[in-house]
């Protein structure tokens, strides 16, 4: 056996979990010069919050781009679940279960449509999803003009303030659903599958892979992430709200967090474990910019910046791969 | 092989088929024995590409039957028939660069314990049937696109295996393969063989097609000529049949010493990172050939030249005036064209038709003053008069044979009038026919006064085409050579047995 074999597979750590090391190091020194503390509870609460919201979309947005698809409704699936949960509810704790099977449901089946679309019909995934986005976000604009239903108390405690130390249950959720989905794609059938999908699609169908099967499953496990993030949206904001989705930007800055996260946005490379150090980079640059309040422009200035660099640090090293 | 022979694995009988009205194959009968090497070769077009679809279900036969393991069978698709035992490995490989050798060899069919992956034991049967085929140094954790092209073959082999092929279709095999590479191959199909497997052999290179078949089927124009066993044959012969000429006609007449002009490339102690201390001299109206290993630095040189990778030291000139050739514009504006070795990849877009195709150097180049109209008209005119077959001008060029496609690609470079014209493996992976029209046109264009620089991997080839031959090693000159080399003196001083001489 070589030396090589003795090598584990396993990819290195991404980059991104340095960039956030660094990020972290060097925010909490500028933060203490300019006499703050980046690490006290709040702070450190309300940046898992943030994580939290964004990492459920990112995740599922991961898997799509793996296969080398793309899901630009997670925006307006997210408004559209913060409502069907809150109307549902409509203050009763009864009704949270009902409630979220609703969301989940509604989700799923956005999600079908998507992959549908891009399967059946070979639509770009691009305008598909963009379309099916723009489809709901003429439902929600039609039907709403602003909060509406309340979500029920219990699951304002449990999943919106609820911690256990620093920790709030959000994050702890989005913890488990990448536990599941690094599971699911490194030990079942389908992870492999939608890997081999995005990696080439003609090799995966040519190796016997039902590629729109895999494909279509993938989005709708996107769409029904993006639902999970609804009600957790509900759960902090008591209420549906028809814009929320798109004013927090959760289409565009999902993907950020999945490409800054090592995952190639042609698909076939990266991983779940990346992008959560993705979405945790953007939430602690949030974090630290909120601390020493800074302009929320130059602040957008600066995610631009990270996402180009990120973008540009990986693909200089797949050329150095390849050389 | 003793007679008789074991009851075939694969057997074809009167095998049919036409696309849109024209027939490409008839009456096609071929049998495979397991464990038997069995060789198809023939020009592009001839059928082997149809028929080899037929075999592995990419196609179903008009007519005729296929019987495959005891049992008449007709494929739903390349999935059925690995399914039944039918494996092919493409030229192309079809491997997922991203995952590990296990991934790509159990893809599809991940072994699965309690529902999930069982990636040991997909690791383990991988490690087995690589020693199973004698490769124990490939790691089957390792990723596929950190291995060399002959590993990853290995891995196309394996992952066949893995399905229980027992015929195996190998097409053009060596095409992507260095030098010694092609050695490990033939260890490899002889571990094959041994297992029992059935190979079918689609190569243009008929030393390998000696090397290693047991029995040879020619087919012309959609029709078998003949089926021989190897041993019963001679190149010359095969050549006879796939085109009905003989080997010797193939080259053109070399140039007369007083066609050559004067220099019009010089190189002196040129080099860069891949280059040193190379002394060169091309001529207006010759052909030089470059010989050497893979990797020698032949297609350094002419990378260098181009542009591409540009000569850091030394001195260049060309015409005995001094150039810096910084970029293959500035190559190409000095009048130096360049036909890849690498056709797909940096020859053609694939996805333009043949008329964008030939024009995309001078579009790209030369401003629009001379006129789109006349520069189109010139442009078709050179499409036809490197006789592109088989297309209209606005097909896609993709769908052209390889033979067609490069016609294209030098068509572009005629429409810059070009005076200096290296070519890297300019036969590479084209049929026969083509190959010779190919080889026309180089000597016709150094005929009128082109200087002409030839790497070839081919040595008939290179030693057919050129009127001189400088051999390289370790990227620099080892030597030059003139017309009338014997193929053992070229690769004496490519391998470096011979003594350095610079004539």
């Amino acid at each position: 056996m070589s030396a090589l074999s003795l090598l584990p597979a396993r990819r290195p750590v991404p980059g991104v979990f340095v960039a956030l090391t660094l990020t972290l190091a060097i925010g909490w020194l500028v933060v203490l010069l300019d006499g703050g503390q980046l690490f006290n509870q709040s702070t450190t609460v309300s940046l898992l919050h943030v994580a939290a919201g964004l990492g459920l979309v990112a995740v599922g947005q991961t898997l799509v781009i793996l296969g080398g698809s793309l899901d630009l409704s997670v925006a307006y699936v997210i408004s559209l679940s913060t409502l069907v949960a809150a109307e549902t509810m409509n203050g009763s704790d009864g009704a949270v279960l009902p409630a979220i099977g609703l969301v989940l449901v509604v989700s799923a089946g956005v999600g079908l449509l998507n992959g549908i679309l891009v399967t059946r019909f070979r639509v770009n995934a691009f305008i598909a999803t963009l379309g099916v986005g723009l489809l709901l976000k003429g439902y929600l604009d039609n039907g709403y003009d602003g909060p509406a239903g309340t979500t029920a108390p219990a699951l304002v405690q449990a999943l919106g303030y609820q911690r256990v130390g620093p920790v709030p249950v959000s994050f702890l959720l989005l913890v488990a659903v990448t536990a599941a989905a690094w599971f699911a794609l490194s030990r079942t059938r389908f992870g492999h599958h939608l890997v081999a999908v995005g990696g080439d699609p003609e090799v995966a169908r040519l190796s016997g892979v039902r590629n729109d099967r895999v494909l279509v499953t993938a989005h709708v496990l996107c769409s029904m992430c993006a639902g999970l993030a609804g009600i957790y949206l509900a759960s902090r904001l008591g209420s549906g709200a028809p814009r929320v989705g798109t004013e927090g930007l959760y289409d565009l800055e999902s993907i950020a967090a999945v490409v800054i996260g090592g995952t190639a946005l042609a698909g076939g490379r990266g991983g779940v474990v990346g992008t959560v150090g993705g979405v945790l980079l953007l939430a602690s640059i949030d974090a630290i910019f909120n601390q020493l309040e800074v302009d929320a422009f130059f602040k957008q200035v600066i995610r631009g910046v990270i996402i180009i660099a990120a973008v540009a640090v990986y693909a200089r090293r797949a050329m150095r791969k390849a050389a | 092989m003793s007679d008789p022979r074991p009851a075939p694995l694969l057997t074809l009988r009167g095998i049919g088929k036409s696309f849109l009205g024209v027939r490409v194959l008839d009456g096609v009968d071929l049998d495979v024995a397991p464990g038997e090497v069995h060789a198809v070769v023939g020009e592009n077009g001839a059928g082997k590409s149809t028929l080899m679809k037929i075999v592995s279900g990419g196609y179903s036969p008009d007519e005729g039957t296929v019987e495959f393991a005891g049992a008449t069978r007709s494929f739903r698709g390349p999935r059925d028939a690995q399914r039944a035992g039918v494996g092919i490995i493409h030229q192309e490989f079809n491997l997922l660069p991203e995952r590990t050798v296990a991934e790509n060899v159990y893809l599809g069919h991940e072994p699965v314990r309690r529902g999930l992956v069982d990636r040991r034991g997909m690791l383990e049967r991988t490690r087995q049937l690589l020693a199973s085929i004698g490769e124990t140094t490939l790691p089957a954790d390792a990723r596929v696109g950190q291995l060399g092209v002959a590993q990853q073959q290995v891995v196309e082999i394996a992952k066949a295996l893995a399905l229980d092929a027992q015929l195996l279709i190998m097409d053009e095999p060596t095409a992507a393969l260095a030098d010694h590479e092609v050695e490990l191959l033939y260890g490899l199909v002889r571990r094959l063989q041994e297992r029992g497997i059935g190979l079918l052999y689609v190569s243009h290179r008929l030393a390998e097609v000696f090397d290693l078949s047991g029995r040879i089927t020619v087919l012309k124009d959609g029709r078998r000529v003949t089926t021989v066993a190897t041993a019963d044959t001679t190149g010359d012969e095969l050549v006879r049949h796939m085109v009905g000429r003989e080997l010797s006609s193939y080259y053109p007449d070399r140039a007369a010493p007083e066609d050559r002009g004067p220099v019009r490339l010089n190189l002196r102690d040129a080099g860069n990172r891949k280059l040193r201390d190379v002394n060169l001299q091309l001529r207006a109206g010759e052909v030089l050939g470059i010989g050497g290993l893979q990797g020698s630095g032949r297609s350094a040189l002419a990378r260098a030249i181009f542009g591409v990778s540009p000569f850091t030291t030394g001195d260049v000139t060309l015409d005995d005036r001094p150039v810096r050739l910084r970029s293959p514009r500035t190559a190409m504006r000095a009048g130096i064209a360049y036909v890849t070795e690498d056709r797909k990849g940096e020859g053609i877009v694939p996805r333009q038709s043949v008329l964008d195709n030939a024009l995309l150097a001078s579009r790209a180049v030369f401003a629009a003053r001379s006129g789109r109209a006349a520069r189109t008209l010139r442009v078709r005119e050179l499409l036809a008069a490197v006789e592109v077959r088989g297309a209209g001008d606005d097909q896609e060029i993709r769908f052209l044979s390889g033979g067609n496609q490069q016609k294209v690609v030098l068509a572009r470079w005629l429409a810059l009038n070009p005076r200096i014209l290296l070519f890297d493996e300019p036969t590479r992976g084209i049929d026969v026919g083509a190959k010779s029209a190919i080889h026309d046109l180089v000597r016709r264009l150094a005929r009128d006064g082109a200087a002409v620089l030839m790497i070839s991997s081919d040595l008939p080839e290179l030693l057919g085409m050129s009127d001189r031959i400088v051999v390289m090693r370790d990227g620099h000159v080892a030597g030059e050579l003139p017309a009338g080399a014997t193929e053992e003196e070229v690769v004496a001083l490519a391998v470096g047995t011979a003594r350095e001489a610079v004539a």
